[in-house]
């Protein structure tokens, strides 16, 4: 029988000689690396994330993306310039809306098209009522993360209800291809506005209800309270937009200082992150901007409806793009992950010469090592939640 | 602050810009030697303040590489856009990653999509496409392969362009 010398040795020399074996690697005892995804709960989708750390803290971080490339750049120089637009609804897929809003108004642009006041006044409502929704899941999945089963469970009931009107509306549960390039694909249902109103009314008493349950409950506080402190100076250098930026106090808002499909008619407050329960840019002033926020997405949906005039949604559409003049036109445009930009560029043929993307989540995984990298490894998985993050945005 | 107020003062402090606004977005061009001057300037003068870069977008056109900038300032809310292009032959770009560090992420995208090298980027890997990679997808003349590591890929460039609508 082979003899098992390590079995015999007593636990203390087995130490001594792991001692050595480490020293000879060069390494210092305590530092290891630590692949974090690419399949892996907190990481909302396929990010991998390297962590090196020295013992519970990480020392340095490397994100790795990619894993969700769909080539959608190389795809869309393929196709016409209105097959597009059910590629840009997969690339944030829990803001289908906002991401088609930005296509339709960059193509307008280049085109010189501006859609009639009724289209305009839908696609704001659409596109708010779809952040709340986006906005739900990330408080939810941000309760997760940190160990709140609970909210988790309210907050996808109040999303199935805007999942339901989004389905009456165009069909589909998330991808919905609803805006067009000119227009919409269709009118509204009869009936239809009156469930949103219903829904606002519905909505109204639940944020007070999230505030109670996971807000200002003292351990998720103590989790991202003063935790990932994002100062406004690493943000603008990171090319971080949205909410996280107006979390650490800067006041930029696209919908009001650039605003687009008639946002300027409507009264709503950017909200900004003031160090409640820390410092200002926080992870907890990023989950509390959002709550905010869902508050603002519903003043501004009852504004929306209460002022929506008659006009027919389609008139602008074009009946073929093979006229689309030569030149490049850049929009940018306020998605739940921050700025939301399309950089077109057209050559006169129908298929696109180049269409660029840049989102906001993409910025926002490249600042994580810039918060991250001295904290705990259950800080990490605070901020990669409290970034919100989106891989089908990251990869497109 | 108007586009033509932006174009005045870059040319006041010294370099030689001309705006064209025939498209919707104004823009000037710079050469690539003048980039990272008129890139620091754009950031640190207080009138301008461009302090958030948007958009890098990398751009193969048939005689060149192009990288275009799309600027804007947090403050004053106004915006600029940059062009500045490379031969096909000398792909190399200065990088604008210690002005802007968003730049760092974005130079790798076009470099790994597009193609462009960009001196001075501290990390210029592949970042969406695997790293042994071959080619670069968005140059015009990019043949996509067949295989991977034994794994059989559609060749999407094969197929015919769908003639709807």
């Amino acid at each position: 029988m082979k003899e098992t010398k390590e079995l015999n040795i007593p636990l203390g020399p087995v130490l001594e000689k792991w001692e050595t074996l480490v020293e000879s690697s060069g390494a210092s005892g305590e530092r290891m690396v630590l692949q974090m995804g690419p399949q892996h709960p907190a990481t909302h989708g396929v990010l991998r994330l390297e962590l090196e750390t020295d013992g519970e803290i990480v020392t340095k971080i490397v994100p790795y993306i990619g894993y969700l490339h769909r080539c959608f750049e190389k795809v869309a120089e393929n196709i016409t310039w209105n097959q597009v637009v059910p590629y840009t609804d997969r690339m944030d897929y829990l803001a289908s809306m906002n991401m088609s809003l930005g296509y339709a108004l960059t193509v307008e642009k280049l085109m010189g098209i501006e859609v009639n006041e009724r289209v305009q006044a839908l696609r704001v409502i659409t596109c708010e009522i779809n952040r709340i929704a986006s906005h739900c899941v990330f408080l939810a999945t941000y309760g997760l993360d940190i160990g709140a089963w609970t909210p988790l469970l309210y907050l996808f009931q109040e999303r199935e209800h805007i999942i339901d009107l989004l389905e009456e509306l165009s069909g589909s549960r998330l991808l919905f291809n609803y805006i067009r390039p000119g227009g919409l694909a269709h009118d509204v249902p009869d009936g239809w506005l009156k469930k949103v109103r219903e829904f606002c009314d519905f909505m109204d008493p639940k944020i007070p209800e999230l505030n109670e349950l996971l807000s200002y409950n003292k351990i998720f506080i103590e989790r991202t309270a003063n935790v990932g402190v994002m100062t406004p100076e690493v943000a603008l250098t990171y090319g971080i937009t949205g909410p996280n930026l107006r979390a650490c106090g800067v006041d930029y808002d696209l919908r009001r200082d650039i605003p687009y499909s008639g946002y300027e008619k409507y009264d709503f407050e950017p909200q900004l992150g003031k160090g409640e329960q820390g410092q200002a840019g926080d992870s907890w002033d990023r989950y509390i901007v959002r709550v905010r926020e869902m508050q603002e997405s519903l003043k501004i949906i009852r504004q929306a409806i209460d002022s929506l005039p008659d006009g027919d949604i389609s008139e602008k559409i074009p009946k073929n793009f093979n006229k689309m003049p030569v030149g490049d036109a850049y929009m940018t445009t306020e998605a739940p992950r921050g700025e939301v930009g399309f950089y077109i560029v057209s050559d006169g043929t129908k298929t696109p010469y180049r269409v660029k993307a840049r989102s906001g989540a993409y910025c926002s995984v490249s600042v994580i090592p810039a918060i991250g990298t001295g904290l705990l490894i259950a800080d990490v998985v605070a901020i990669v939640a409290s970034v919100d993050i989106v891989l089908g945005e990251v990869d497109r | 602050m108007t586009t033509e107020e932006i174009v005045n003062k870059i040319n006041a402090a010294g370099f030689q810009v001309e705006v064209n606004d025939e498209g919707p977005d104004p823009f000037i061009e710079v050469d690539r030697e003048n980039l990272i001057a008129t890139a620091k300037f754009l950031k640190n003068d207080p009138d301008l303040n461009f302090d958030l870069l948007m958009c890098l977008s990398g751009l193969d056109w048939p005689e060149y590489f192009q990288v275009v900038y799309h600027l804007i300032s947090t403050e004053y809310k106004h915006t600029i856009t940059v062009k500045v292009r490379c031969l096909k032959d000398d792909p190399i770009i200065p990088s604008v990653s210690d002005i802007w560090r968003t730049a760092e992420w974005h130079e790798r995208e076009a470099y790994d999509l597009v193609g462009i090298r960009f001196d001075g980027n501290r990390d210029l890997r592949r970042i969406l496409l695997p790293e042994d990679w071959e080619g670069h997808p968005l140059q015009k003349d990019y043949v996509p392969p067949t295989s991977w590591h034994k794994i059989p890929l559609t060749n999407l460039g094969a197929e015919s362009t769908n003639e709807g609508n």
